[in-house]
């Protein structure tokens, strides 16, 4: 009998919850899809904006060897890279070209703006089918 | 690739040295060709060296080679050609220690140089130094029976001109190619009307070489590959036989035929442009015809750059690329066709995995 009362309890608590709005996880509006749509957009645009600044020490930027991100291929990531010798990601090759062509520093792989450019160059390369590995 | 270190004369010696060795057997090669009956000549082309200042006496390295090693080869060619064409974008931001830069590189070329302007050299002051150091915008001459026609495409209107706060900030407009803040280039009415009168003492019978820094047709909008007026200028060569428009600015072998208008570009020192095809969100009007070069290796810093040697037979473009990570490419008119075509990889079966572009 006691567990029936605690069974109850919970299953009310729980029916409580599901009405109380923002707490259902499967719910969204099409205000959270627009909000979380902006969100991403900022980003976009702010890796938009280091994808054409000097990110390294010699004036060069990203968008000299790739106007609109093209030919950077984030659709192939992660791939073969046969120059560095092992399977590396898109985040790898963004540092490789701020070391070399830009003569720069690497970024922390976390760092709000490699997730910037990432955001970028995949922005730019929408409605491609993934095909990773490929060369 | 090597950072921050500046060419100094013994590591240039060096260079100059190793490739030497290395260019001898392709510079034999060098085809000395007709222009009209009983005349011949070629000329070689260096294009979109885009120097870069960055502060002081500093330049970027990168950049700054691949125009040394052009001028090196070159002096190399024997025979030495009759002339270079240097086909516009000597500096990235127009300064003028950059177009001095690059005027000191060029030096070293012992036969003349006709200059093309590029958008690069224009924007900061509206070409006024390069018309004062460099070359006149707009010209033509004749050639061993062939008429040229150097044109100033790179032009745009006026209301964007006038927009930017600072000749700085225009020209930084300008240099990035795919700003959807751009303008499209045009030839204008004052350079098609002089174009007009030039041509009205020309036979049609002359062959007639365009000279221009970006393409003098439609490729591309978003980037620039592009002319407002280019059907204007090509109903001016229309009634000429033998029409060939040679161009830069779009870094990458890319040829095309438009009635009796023979186009092909040249090669960057710099760097190279993808092809158009690689941005999927918009459409293009790359030319069929084309045989892509090899997609770039950034891991070679030179890989997709080079020059090339413009060879003349009866009124017709022969182009050699001196590519220097890659192997050479020759694409010449063929009457048959009627139209350029790739010497060894024009037949789809022949062509490789590298010129596919996507």
């Amino acid at each position: 009998m006691k567990y029936k009362v605690i069974l109850c309890v919970c299953l009310g608590f729980i029916l409580a919850a599901s009405l109380i709005p923002g707490l259902r996880a499967d719910e969204f509006k099409k205000e959270d899809l627009k909000k979380w749509e902006a969100a991403f957009m900022d980003v976009v645009i702010e890796g938009e904006k280091l994808f054409h600044s000097a990110l390294g020490t010699n004036s060069v930027s990203c968008d000299m060897c790739h106007p609109n991100a093209s030919n950077t291929h984030p659709e192939t990531y992660p791939k073969f890279q046969k120059q560095i010798g092992s399977v590396a990601t898109l985040r790898d090759m963004i540092n490789w070209c701020i070391e070399n062509p830009l003569e720069g520093q690497p970024m922390e792989l976390g760092d709000p703006k490699m997730i910037a450019l990432e955001a970028y160059i995949t922005w730019e390369r929408r409605g491609v089918p993934l095909e990773p590995g490929k060369h | 690739m090597s950072k921050g270190k500046s060419m100094t004369r013994r590591s240039f010696l060096k260079a100059t040295a190793t490739f030497t060795a290395a260019s001898m057997l392709p510079l034999k090669l060098v085809d000395v060709c007709w222009g009209k009956e009983g005349e011949k000549f070629t000329f070689g082309v260096i294009s979109d060296s885009h120097l870069t200042h960055i502060k002081g006496t500093k330049f970027v390295n990168n950049f700054d080679k691949g125009l040394q090693q052009a001028v090196a080869e070159i002096g190399l060619m024997w025979p030495q050609p009759d002339f270079i064409v240097f086909g516009g974008d000597l500096a990235q931001l127009g300064k003028k220690e950059e177009i001095d830069h690059g005027l000191e590189m060029l030096s070293k070329i012992e036969v003349p140089i006709k200059f093309v302007i590029g958008e690069h050299d224009f924007y900061l002051d509206m070409g006024k130094y390069w018309e004062d150091k460099v070359s006149k915008l707009y010209y033509s001459f004749d050639h061993k029976g062939v008429h040229f026609v150097v044109l100033n495409i790179i032009l745009t209107y006026e209301d964007w001109i006038k927009r930017w706060r600072t000749p700085e900030e225009r020209m930084l407009q300008m240099a990035r190619l795919d700003n959807p803040q751009g303008s499209p280039f045009m030839v204008g009415l004052k350079q098609i009307n002089w174009l007009k009168t030039d041509l009205s003492k020309v036979s049609h019978d002359t062959p007639i070489i365009v000279l221009s820094h970006s393409p003098l047709y439609k490729i591309f909008k978003p980037w620039n590959f592009w002319t407002d007026d280019a059907e204007v200028v090509q109903g001016l060569l229309r009634p000429f036989k033998k029409v060939s428009v040679l161009h830069g600015h779009v870094h990458q072998i890319l040829y095309n035929q438009i009635e009796n208008i023979s186009f092909q570009a040249w090669m960057s020192t710099a760097w190279p442009w993808p092809y158009p095809v690689s941005y999927n969100q918009k459409l293009n009007m790359v030319p069929k015809m084309t045989v892509f070069m090899n997609r770039a290796d950034p891991f070679h810093e030179r890989d997709a750059t080079g020059w090339s040697q413009v060879t003349l037979e009866a009124g017709r473009v022969s182009q050699h690329f001196d590519l220097w990570e890659n192997t050479s490419r020759t694409i010449a008119y063929d009457e048959k066709a009627g139209h350029f075509v790739d010497s060894q990889y024009q037949d789809p079966s022949k062509r490789i995995p590298p010129q596919m572009h996507y």
